[in-house]
This record gives structure tokens, sequence and C-alpha cells, in this order.
């Protein structure tokens, strides 16, 4: 037993779970790969790199030089923790075109013949939810730096700091 | 946390996805199959039912509504353990390596599953074949992964969910986050930036996503007033006016009907025992009428109000053809060929009072887009089966 362990890195009940999961997934694969199987394994594969290594750097990137650029600029006056209010709005606005990216770029050819709608439309309600998502979070901030400034003309001995940054 | 939302959420997309199978009665005849080398795969099929006949609106307006509404939720967990997305190598051992080796069928899985999906229901057919092989084998191979991954790591997440209260985390300022402790995974950072979010606003933000891709998708499936709040969603409006103006999955010009298809020649063959009996359409219109109230609901999650049709009971049909008893009835549309132009209905859709061949909508004909001269509607059946343009039914005992 101890020796299974040694060898295996790991009990024999994690070997049989693992080795039931891979003789289920064989079995789906054959017809999963049945036609054109190096497409299908690109896209499966490609699946998870396309994520790891490019939309996720990609996100990370935005954040972090978001975050380093506009550091600067607000040093002056009341200090308010302001990235959410970039962050959340461009997250919710890179939500909906990470699902509906086909109709918003009208690339689903087929949709206007089969359906007898217009894809022209959503491009400009994308937009439009984008712009009052913006807004509305900018004059949240508005509120809350204001807020603050009068607080901080009220009694100057507390510090600005420990306000939640959640929206 | 995630975690939990998803331990939930996935086995519902799998069983909802897994009974739009079974809706199509694949077992009833290969034409109704899109994956007839499934196998064992289909161990748990069965007749499919006509009540309540709301069945199949309800399930695949769960599927894909759900579906959509996971994105943020999938994004947020895979985002939370990034350190291990990238940790393929050194395999420390043999366990260890068939592990990695399942965690690439998970993430490569549920990634697939959602992009087939949400590029199915917006018809941008770019993937690599038929999309039903494609999700359906595809649901298989990631469930196996996941079943694994939910053995191995719920001992884990109990865990990590009794280690604190979830009102202490959401109750916690900026001031007062702290990192994680450091885990026996390693996914916790090892020198964490200074937090620029609270555990309250990460799950927050998740959470509006979410929400905010309800409003904007669920109303195609709801329906009402709430259809016009959809603003993203691919069927959120009516493609006309008056009362054929609903929601049309395919138009009759995009399959190539054309009005001589369907003019003065037009007749419905009615074979079954004998002689074929043959009608005009004037003909069917004398017969004796019965209505229905039933909704169109698409395989790609998008559904009708109810709508009120006209026409002539199947199982009267069946009787007329000399097999009252009728087991199935073989569908043809005039369509030319392409798929879904012949489906097989079972016994019990034949014999529900509901089921009709339609041919008059909401007191009006049918348009050409709506199937006329006449077409199938059947309670809880998906709406590719619901066959327009019919010109043959031949029933069988
Ligand atoms: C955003 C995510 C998803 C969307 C938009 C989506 C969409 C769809 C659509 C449009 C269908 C209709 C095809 C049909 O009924 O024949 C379907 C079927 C199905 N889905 Fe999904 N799906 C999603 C995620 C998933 C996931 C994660 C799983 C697995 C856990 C899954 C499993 C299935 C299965 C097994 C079927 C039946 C396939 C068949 O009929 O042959 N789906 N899905």
């Amino acid at each position: 037993m101890a020796r299974i362990v040694r060898w295996y890195g790991s009990g024999p009940l994690h070997l049989l779970v693992l080795v039931a999961s891979f003789a289920l997934t064989g079995y789906a694969m054959v017809s999963l790969f049945a036609v054109r199987p190096w497409e299908v394994a690109i896209w499966f594969v490609g699946a998870a790199i396309l994520h790891d290594l490019i939309l996720l750097p990609l996100y990370s990137l935005a954040d972090l030089s978001a975050l380093s650029v506009l550091r600067h600029r607000a040093a002056d006056g009341p200090r308010v923790p302001w990235i959410n209010h970039l962050r959340v709005p461009a997250f919710l606005s890179g939500l909906l075109l990470l699902v509906w990216f086909p109709l918003v770029f009208r690339l689903a050819v087929p949709y206007p013949g089969d359906t007898a709608l217009s894809d022209s439309v959503y491009l400009g309600r994308w937009l439009a939810i984008t712009g009052v998502l913006f807004a509305a979070s900018a004059v949240v901030f508005a509120v809350r730096l204001r807020r603050l400034r009068r607080a901080g003309r009220g009694d100057k001995s507390r510090p600005a700091a420990g306000h939640g940054a959640a929206p | 946390m995630f975690g939990l939302v998803l331990l939930i959420g996935i086995p519902m997309l799998f069983i909802t996805g897994l009974l739009s199978y079974a809706s199509y009665n694949p077992e009833l005849s290969p034409l109704n199959d899109e994956t007839p080398d499934k196998g064992v795969l289909g161990f748990y099929l069965f007749a499919w039912p006509t009540h309540p006949y709301w069945l199949y609106r309800l399930l695949q307006g769960v599927h894909v509504t759900l579906g959509v509404v996971l994105v943020p939720v999938l994004l947020a967990k895979l985002w939370s353990v990034i350190p291990k997305l990238f940790e393929w190598l050194p395999v420390r051992s043999i366990a260890h390596g068939l592990e990695r080796l399942s965690l690439l069928m998970l993430v490569g899985g549920v990634i697939f599953e959602f992009v087939t999906g949400i590029f199915n229901i917006q018809l941008y057919y770019v993937f690599p074949g038929s999309f039903y092989r494609l999700h359906f084998y595809g649901a298989w191979v990631f469930i196996a992964a996941f079943v694994v991954h939910v053995c191995l790591k719920i001992g884990r997440m109990a865990r990590a969910l009794r280690s604190r209260s979830l009102g202490d985390e959401l109750r916690t300022d900026l001031a007062h986050t702290v990192p994680e402790p450091p885990d026996p995974d390693g996914l916790v950072a090892a020198s964490p930036a200074s937090p620029t979010m609270t555990r309250r606003g990460a799950v927050g933000m998740v959470g509006a996503g979410s929400l905010l891709l309800f409003v904007v998708t669920a109303g195609q499936s709801i329906g009402g007033r709430l259809r016009a709040t959809a603003l993203l969603a691919p069927h959120n409006r009516d493609p006309g006016s008056g009362p054929n103006s609903f929601q049309v999955n395919k138009t009759a010009a995009k399959v190539g009907i054309t009005p001589a298809l369907v003019g003065p020649t037009w007749r419905l063959e009615v074979h079954g025992h004998g002689v074929p009996r043959v009608f005009t359409r004037d003909q069917l219109l004398a017969m004796p009428q019965h209505a229905a109230a039933l909704p169109i609901a698409c395989v790609e999650g998008w559904s009708t109000e109810d709508q009120q049709w006209s026409g002539l009971r199947l199982a009267d049909l069946a009787a007329l053809a000399g097999v009252p008893d009728a087991a199935s009835v073989l569908v043809q549309s005039i369509q030319p060929p392409g798929p879904f132009t012949r489906v097989v209905l079972r016994g019990n859709q034949i014999h529900d009072p509901r089921a009709l061949l339609a041919l008059r909508v909401n007191g009006a004909h049918l348009s050409l887009d709506h199937g006329y001269p006449a077409r199938i509607i059947v309670p809880a059946n998906p709406g590719v089966n619901n066959t327009k343009w019919v010109h043959r039914l031949t029933f069988r005992a």
C-alpha cells in the first residue's frame, strides 16, 4: 500500500476516480474527434490557451497601466479610491462585449436572413449601455468626492483613507 | 464562493442540456438524432412528454440564460486560480500528472462549451462542424473532468467556506481587507499588492455582471414587456406587426420556400392504412377546427408567449389515415432537403388534444414565414420539431 502511494503519488481512490473519468473522456472523445479532428482539438485546447495566455494578460495589463498612469494625476486634493470607478464600468461593458460581440460587430452572417431581424441595432445599444455605465460611475465618484471635501473642511484632523473602495 | 455557485450551476446546465437532447426523441428515428453515434451516452433517453405544455420553453430558457449569466462567475473562478493554470511542469508524480491532464479537460472543456453555446445562439457558426456534435460530446468530456475536480476539491472548498463567515467578509471595508493566509496549493499570492478592492467589492462586481447579463438577455425567453429589456439578446424584438408578428427561427426565403411551392397546387398527403388521402387547403379548412394556445420555444433558448393556433388535431388526422392509435407519424416539409425537414413524432404527441396541424394563428392565416399553408404545433416540443410548410404525414401503428 505504502509502495503504491510512493510510486503513484496519491492514494488508490485518487487513481480510481481519475481512471474512471478518463474512460468516459476517451469514449466521448472518439465521437468528438470523429469529424475534423484537428480543428476540434485546436478549438478545445485553444480555448484554454486563448484565455490563459491572451485574454488574461490583456485585462491584467489594462488594469495595471490604468493604475500606474492615473495614480499621479490624483495626487493633489482629497483622496477617494478611484480605481474601482473605472474598473467596474469597464468590466461590465467588456463582459457584455465578450458575450455578445458576434451580434455587436455583425459577424453572424445568417442572422438577418434567418430571423427577419436586422443586426444593425446592437453596436449602438452596446455603446449606449457602456456610456450609461461610465456616466453613472462618474456621478457616484463625484458625489463621493464632494462628500469627502465637505467632511475634510469640517474636520481637518480626520484622515480620508479608510473609506471603502467598494461600489 | 464562486466555486460554490458553479458547483450548482454547472450540473444544472448539464442536466437541462441532456433533457434538451431527450426532447428531440432521438431514439424514435435517426431523422430526429443529430448525434447518432452517441452509443451509451444516450442511456437515459425517454419518451418526451407533452405536459406541462411550457416544459421546453422553461428548460431551454434556463439552459441558455443560466449559461450566459454564469460567464462572469466562470471568469472570476479562472482568475482566482491563475497560478495553477500556468503551473504545467514539472510533473511531480504520476498522480500529479494525471490531475494536470484532467485539469486541461476541465478548463478547455468549460470554455469550449460556453463558447460553442454562446456562438450558436447568435448564429455565429464559426466552430468546426455541427454544433450538436461539438456541444454534446464536448459536454461529456467536460463533465467527466468536472466530476473528478469536485471529488478532489469539495473537502477543501467546504473548509475554506467554513474558515470564515460570509457575513463578516461582506462587511469588511478596504482598510481591513487582508490577504488570504498561505494555502497548501500555493494559490495565494506570496507578496500581494496592497488591496484596491474589498472581497465584498469583488463579489459585488461579479454579481453585478451576472445581473446585467440577465437583464439584457432573459427577456427573449420570458417574453411580455421584458422582451424589450433584452437589449442585446438575439430575439429581443418582433420582426413585424399583426397576428403573425412573433419571432421566426428561419424565414421561408432562407430555406428556399417560394410562393409557387405553396400556391394553389399545394396538397396535403395523409398516408397510413390503405390509399393515401390528398387534401387542398380549403378542404382542410372545411373540416372541424380545434384551438390550442402554445408557445414557440427554440433550441436557441428564446421563445414566444402563447399563440392562439387553430387547425386539425393530429389525432383526427391519424383516424382519417386509418391508424387511430398511431404510434408515430413521419412529418415531411415541402422545404428543399436540409436539417429538420423531416421529423418523427411519437404516439403521445399525436394523441395530445392540443397537438395540431395548424392552419391559422391568432385569428389570421399562417404567414409564409410561420409555415403557410400548414405547420405542426405540439405542446412542449422543441421549435425545430414543429415542422413548417408540411406537405406529407405518414402515420404508423
Ligand atoms: C453559455 C453557455 C451555454 C449556452 C449558451 C448553451 C447553449 C445551448 C444550446 C443553444 C443548446 C441547444 C441545442 C439542442 O438542444 O440540441 C444546448 C444544448 C446542450 N447543452 Fe448547452 N450551452 C451552454 C453551456 C453548456 C454547458 C456548460 C454544458 C455542459 C455542462 C452544456 C450541455 C449541453 C448539452 C448536453 C446539450 C444537448 C445537446 C444536444 O441536443 O445534442 N451546455 N446548449
